[in-house]
């Protein structure tokens, strides 16, 4: 089992969530964020004073899949979230350790899905 | 006694009640999120306190019967005694006196409510009511009496102030200069950026603050005439014109006009008309206006930046830099042929006037400047001013009202 936390632009959304479900991933945690890349931050002015490197919008999106998912999942996330500019974030999967159905005390793979 | 002014008057009241809302949304928009609520308890609770104030002995100080050298009035107006529905021919002759007294409040309401913005985040509830009230007592009652009430000094000498440059806007603008530098900065000051939590409120009060202004000012007139209607006129042109000199100077300056720049301007255009709307063409006001965000645009990027006060939402800059330039401005482009009841300024060859108009600036601005740091000094030590750091981090919503403007959580 793993676990993918991908790190996108807000107006990318809906494209990487019809991708992943095109590959029958639809399942995921979805949360707004600010953070600062290679792009970095913008200056925003409020009454002549400068504040520099204000972090920026995106998208949080955290999935957990079984061993199969990994690639479709990365994949299909790449899809819907490329554009070639700076900016369009990042993927990281991490080894998840358990996962538990809440309604029916399910663990492991079959859990997941 | 005329309908047709009574009416305005009273109409122009709940308009100026109206713009302490209004003020509450601008500041409150300002604030960090946690220190929102604050801000706008502020504000209410000063529509509460003053008005009881007003009522019981701040009315006669201001406008009562002068005890005889110019300085104050005394407590025969006390509990509005013999305050009623006869017109007091001094003041207005054409609407009862008890619509004049209330139209007075809304601006005594307004005036210690401009200060909040100065001092705000870093406050004690308890102390800032204390203060509060003994600022309107000390501070805004006696100067309104120096400059509107019969018998007081200032007027006397001949000074002009439409519907409260000075009495309201120098008045607040200076003394919330010194007790947001004897407060001291608020915790981070530089260090992190203070940013405005919603410029939409701050936009909404801005607007609500354009709009009441006309209450403010056309109902200074206290008749439902042509001064009322010229008043009207140059308080939208100054604001106009103020609004979009400041997007014009952030543009060139910044690359690009912003929303609070733009509302900033129309607040310093409302301010510095407000001595002269009365007095001045429409034209001239066009100048006033532009003028007015000239001055506020540097005195906040250049003297402000210079000296770091933590003058947390610019009251001085903006309130104080503009009313002091309507004072001056009123000296310079008053006009009898718009108001015979007025004087002739600088550029109509009235030398008195603009000489008379720079004394009410200095006598104004000492008495606010020593009156205010008296007040704060004698309630710091009876209170203490300031929240303890660990409630300033947390804020003043959870820490001085035990509530919190926005759930996080359902």
């Amino acid at each position: 089992m793993k676990y993918v936390i991908a790190i996108i632009q807000p107006h990318k959304l809906d494209e990487v969530k019809q991708a992943l479900e095109d590959v029958e991933v639809n399942l995921m945690t979805v949360s707004n964020v600010l953070g600062q890349g290679r792009q970095k931050g913008i200056t925003e002015i409020y009454r002549g004073a400068k504040e520099v490197g204000s972090l920026l919008k995106k998208v949080k999106l955290e999935i957990a899949v079984n061993e199969d998912f990994v690639e479709p999942t990365i994949q299909a996330i790449i899809k819907g979230a490329h554009t070639g500019e700076i900016g369009d974030g990042k993927i990281f999967v991490l080894d998840l350790g358990e996962c538990v159905r809440i309604g029916t005390g399910e663990r492991g793979g079959i859990a997941i899905g | 006694m005329n309908t047709g002014d009574t009416a305005w008057v009273l109409v122009s009241s709940t308009l100026v009640l109206l713009m302490t809302v209004g003020l509450a949304f601008f500041y409150g928009g300002l604030a960090r999120r946690k220190n929102v609520l604050s801000i706008i308890m502020q504000c209410f609770i000063i529509m509460c306190v003053i008005s009881l104030q007003w009522v019981l002995y701040g009315y006669s100080l201001a406008f009562g019967p002068d005890i005889g050298n110019g300085i104050i009035g005394s407590l025969a107006w006390a509990g509005l005694r013999g305050v009623g529905g006869q017109p007091n021919a001094d003041y207005a002759a054409t609407i009862p006196h008890q619509v004049f007294m209330i139209f007075q409040a809304m601006f005594a309401i307004i005036t210690p409510a401009l200060m909040i913005g100065a001092f705000a985040e870093r406050i004690k509830f308890s102390a800032f009511l204390a203060m509060t009230i003994l600022w309107a007592t000390f501070v805004y009652d006696p100067l309104a009496h120096w400059v509107w009430g019969m018998g007081g000094w200032l007027r006397n000498l001949g000074a002009l102030d439409f519907a409260g440059g000075i009495v309201v806007h120098v008045s607040s603008g200076v003394s919330a200069l010194v007790i947001a530098v004897m407060l001291g900065r608020r915790i981070g000051f530089e260090q992190q950026a203070f940013r405005p939590h919603n410029m939409s409120w701050t936009t909404l009060g801005a607007g609500l603050l354009w709009f009441g202004w006309f209450g403010f000012n056309a109902g200074s007139a206290l008749a439902a005439g042509s001064l009322a209607a010229n008043a009207f006129v140059t308080t939208n042109t100054s604001a106009a014109a103020a609004g979009l000199t400041w997007a014009i100077i952030e543009w060139r300056q910044h690359g690009a006009p912003t929303l609070l720049g733009t509302v900033t301007g129309v607040v310093a255009g409302l301010v510095a008309i407000t001595p002269a709307c009365g007095f001045v063409s429409p034209l001239n006001a066009i100048f006033i206006g532009a003028l007015a965000s000239i001055f506020c645009f540097l005195a906040l990027t250049k003297i402000k930046a210079h000296f770091k006060y933590d003058d947390a939402l610019d009251v001085f800059g903006v309130h104080g830099v503009g009313g002091i330039w309507g004072t001056i401005a009123t000296g310079l482009f008053a006009e009898k042929a718009i108001n015979a009841a007025g004087a002739d300024g600088l550029l109509f060859g009235g030398v008195h006037l603009f000489f008379v108009q720079l004394a009410l600036v200095i006598v104004a601005v000492l008495y606010a400047l020593i009156t205010a740091s008296i007040i704060y000094k004698i309630v710091d030590q009876l209170i203490g001013m300031r929240v303890g750091k660990k409630e300033e981090l947390i804020g003043l919503d959870l820490t001085q009202h035990n509530e919190s403007a926005y759930t996080v959580l359902e």
